[in-house]
């Protein structure tokens, strides 16, 4: 818990005098040794070896979204981590700058443009739009100002599904803008000094340069006179005013910054999937971008970049059942060993579990033949688990159903019990989570995405309120 | 003029369900600062249950019950199962959250709506579910005046919510409990001094928001018949909409913005454009923010050095 009255660069202090305990205890120390440039240049190295280690289009692919992932966070941490202004109509932005750069770079109205001028020209839109839109802020604070940023992502996907066959008063033909619910298909590849970027590998690099040269502005950015400026009066704008901060004119710029990486990152977008469709745009992906924003702990740029790895990446590898059991069972005993100290009582549980389901295998077997007599989904690892996982030939999906519910139960109840109560149930929650698991969510990998999602940001919010790499402040009560 | 007031009773009809959701909204903004961006969900599950004891009960076309009895425990089941997945969610959700910055809740809250919505898909699949209520109370039986026909379904939806917002009016102004509830929402800190017990509070609310919530599921169900599992999605923006352009956390508001919203739509979408029926009421209740910065009845945001 953060004292009152410490601010965020004591609080940091105390971080980095903190003191490590434990195995990984020389590691830390290195690790905090080491200055965030080698840090980041390392991090760097590591996603441009990333294309050279996979051949599948899919994967690479993930990394593409993986750096939009990151530099939307990246906009929206300006506005909502830095400026502290509750932007919802960010999408907005990024849908602008996909369309934007559909509108001069495909055969919609016909202008080709070259990258090298495509790319500056949505820029400076999409930051003058984000001036534009940041104009209710000087009127508007707080929940206020979310909700009327809001109406501004929502009007801009009814134009996008809309604006296919506008009536302009001085046209015989009605103006197809936007292509309505179809998009705009056929946008140009970019091509950039002449090299032209053909796949998607070659995005990934680009993507890959942008987001270095993005972060490396904001980190000067951040240590400026601007950035002090954008805390300042986030902190409390009152205040900031009268020790003459030009409160109003920041909030335009973090709105102009924030939109100009979002109309950037869109016209990438665009160019990589050859196409933009409305749907892309929608207020889920928002969610997505604030939740990765978030989870990383706003106002820190490798926060950012953390839970754009996470929101981004962790949802694909779900998708096939054989990479997806692998994960639940990886993580179950990850959050296990993270939770369940020391080693002597985690080995106990584990055992447990591993007796539990063999035990309840032979009496169901017993009892109810039918009831194990079900074939697992998918093949890999399927082995290890026979005469272990109940599954039942009949009746599979409102047994799976029942035991969901007592599942979400179980795990409520969970957080209530301190002690050795809590080892004792966490047990068959554990059986019962694997029973859910193979009978039930394995089958649905969209449903399960959203499941584990919604249930990480719960979980992660009510362990860590200020996310994982952010500083925790003291916030004045509204 | 018969069209306008046709117009005018579904514009009513739709406001009262969103003005229903819209106080969940503010009661629970009012008293802990907080968007409850899974209230929209607990409608959703409100409607689900109100489907289930309907087809529990021999579904619309052979209710075991007469009719009245019928609607009665539908809406009862749907508010007391609504009203307990608001106090959960209260609990394990936002109970942990109360003193984490203000975005935080916000993000649990997003989590809660996405995990409700996945148990949904999870638990009654993707298909949409009817009602089927012109078996039920035939759509022909209502009010007739001149050409002007008001069936007894919409009366039912109207007459029943402004029945829940007179007895919420009352509760908050009449009631210890309402008192605790103002006197909370005025300044939490200085309440828990003064011997209130916060926390019963805040369950309270929960409980009573989120039961105007799931009543407001079962009217819809009876009104527009489907129900499925993202219903709540758009319900729940179009409620916390209204609760903001009423002034969030001022009760009188988030009627008058729901009823706004609802007649801003039926107008519309009838005397203008379907298509750009949406981006109407955006256009309109842009304006209004930016006229009036903290909503019709919102008190303005005092600055405090």
């Amino acid at each position: 818990m953060p004292r009152i009255g410490t601010d965020e660069w004591v609080e940091q202090q105390e971080l980095r005098t903190e003191y490590y305990t434990g195995l990984t205890a020389p590691a830390r120390r290195a690790f905090d040794r080491v200055g965030p440039g080698p840090r980041f240049l390392t991090f760097l190295a590591i996603c441009a070896l990333f294309p050279f280690l996979t051949d599948s289009p899919f994967l690479i692919r993930v990394g593409v979204n993986v750096l939009l992932f990151a530099l939307l966070a990246l906009g929206l941490n300006i506005v909502v981590g830095w400026a502290g202004l509750l932007d919802l109509g960010y999408v907005a932005f990024y849908g602008f700058g996909a369309y934007m750069y559909a509108w001069v770079s495909s055969g919609q109205f016909d202008i080709h443009l070259p990258t090298e001028l495509a790319i500056p020209l949505v820029v400076t839109a999409s930051a003058l739009l984000g001036l534009l839109l940041g104009l209710p802020s000087w009127r508007l604070v707080g929940d206020y100002l979310a909700i009327t940023t809001l109406f501004f992502a929502q009007i801009f996907v009814e134009l996008a599904l809309n604006l296919d066959r506008l009536q302009l008063p001085w046209m015989d033909e009605p103006l197809d803008l936007t292509g309505g619910p179809n998009g705009i298909p056929g946008i140009d590849r970019m091509d950039i000094l002449g090299i032209e970027l053909p796949g998607v590998r070659d995005y990934f690099f680009l993507l890959l340069i942008v987001f270095a040269l993005v972060v490396i502005g904001l980190y000067y950015v951040n240590e400026s006179r601007t950035g002090r400026g954008w805390r300042a009066s986030r902190e409390d704008p009152l205040a900031a005013e009268l020790m003459t901060t030009p409160v109003n004119r920041l909030k335009l710029l973090a709105f102009a910054m924030g939109a100009a990486i979002a109309g950037l990152s869109g016209s990438i977008f665009a160019a990589v999937q050859t196409g933009v469709f409305p749907q892309n745009f929608e207020v889920v992906l928002l969610i997505m971008i604030y939740a990765a924003l978030i989870l990383g702990g706003a106002g820190s740029i490798s926060g950012a970049i953390l839970g754009a790895i996470i929101v981004a990446s962790v949802p694909e590898i779900l998708r096939t059942p054989e990479n997806a059991r692998f994960l639940f069972y990886a993580a179950a005993i990850a959050v296990l060993v993270a939770t369940v100290r020391p080693w002597q009582r985690l080995a106990v549980v584990v055992a447990a579990v591993v007796a539990f389901g063999a035990v309840l295998y032979q009496l169901v077997a017993l009892a109810w033949p039918v009831g194990v007599e079900g074939e697992l989904t998918g093949g890999r690892f399927s082995g290890l688990l026979e005469s272990w996982m109940v599954i039942p030939a009949e009746n599979q999906e409102l047994i799976g159903n029942i035991a969901f519910v007592l599942l979400v139960a179980s795990v409520l109840t969970l957080t209530l019990l301190r002690g050795d109560a809590r080892l004792m149930l966490l047990v068959p929650t554990l059986y019962l989570a694997s029973f859910v698991w193979e009978n039930r969510l394995i089958a649905q990998p969209s449903v399960t995405r959203q499941l584990l999602f919604g249930a990480i940001l719960v979980a992660m919010m009510t362990r860590r309120p200020h996310g994982l790499l952010g500083t925790p402040r003291v916030e004045n009560p509204v | 003029m018969d069209f306008f007031v046709q117009q005018l009773v579904n514009g009513v009809t739709l406001g009262s369900v969103y003005a229903l959701i819209a106080l969940g909204y503010s009661m629970v903004y009012g008293i802990l600062k907080l968007l409850n961006f899974a209230h929209g969900e607990v409608y959703m599950m409100g409607a689900f249950i109100g489907y289930f004891v309907l087809t529990g009960l021999g579904g619309a076309s052979s209710p075991m019950l007469p009719v009245a009895p019928v609607l009665i425990l539908m809406f009862l089941a749907a508010m007391l199962g609504a009203g307990l997945l608001g106090v959960v969610i209260e609990r394990f959700a936002y109970r942990p959250l109360r003193d984490a910055p203000r975005i935080a809740p916000l993000i649990s809250a997003i989590g809660v709506s996405f995990f409700l919505q996945a148990s949904a898909l999870l638990l009654f699949s993707a298909q949409f579910r009817t009602y089927n209520t012109p078996q039920l109370i035939p759509f022909s039986t209502g009010l007739e005046v001149g050409p002007l026909r008001i069936s007894l379904v919409r009366m039912l939806v109207i007459g029943s919510s402004i029945f829940l917002m007179i007895a919420l009016t009352l509760l908050v102004n009449r009631t210890r409990l309402g008192k605790a509830m103002r006197a909370v929402s005025y300044d939490r800190e200085a309440a828990a001094m003064m011997g209130i017990d916060v926390d019963r509070v805040i369950v309270a609310t929960f409980f009573i928001g989120s039961v105007l919530a799931g009543a407001a599921g079962v009217m819809v169900g009876l009104v527009f018949e489907r129900v499925f599992h993202f219903m709540g999605f758009i319900a729940g923006l179009k409620g916390f909409t209204a609760a903001v352009i009423g002034g969030i956390g001022n009760i009188p508001g988030a009627m008058l913005g729901g009823l706004l919203i609802g007649l801003a739509e039926a107008f519309s979408s009838s005397y203008i454009s379907s298509t750009f029926q949406n981006l109407i009421v955006f256009g309109i209740l842009i304006t209004v923010m930016l006229v009036r910065p903290s909503g019709l009845l919102g008190s303005p945001v005092l600055k405090k050095v």
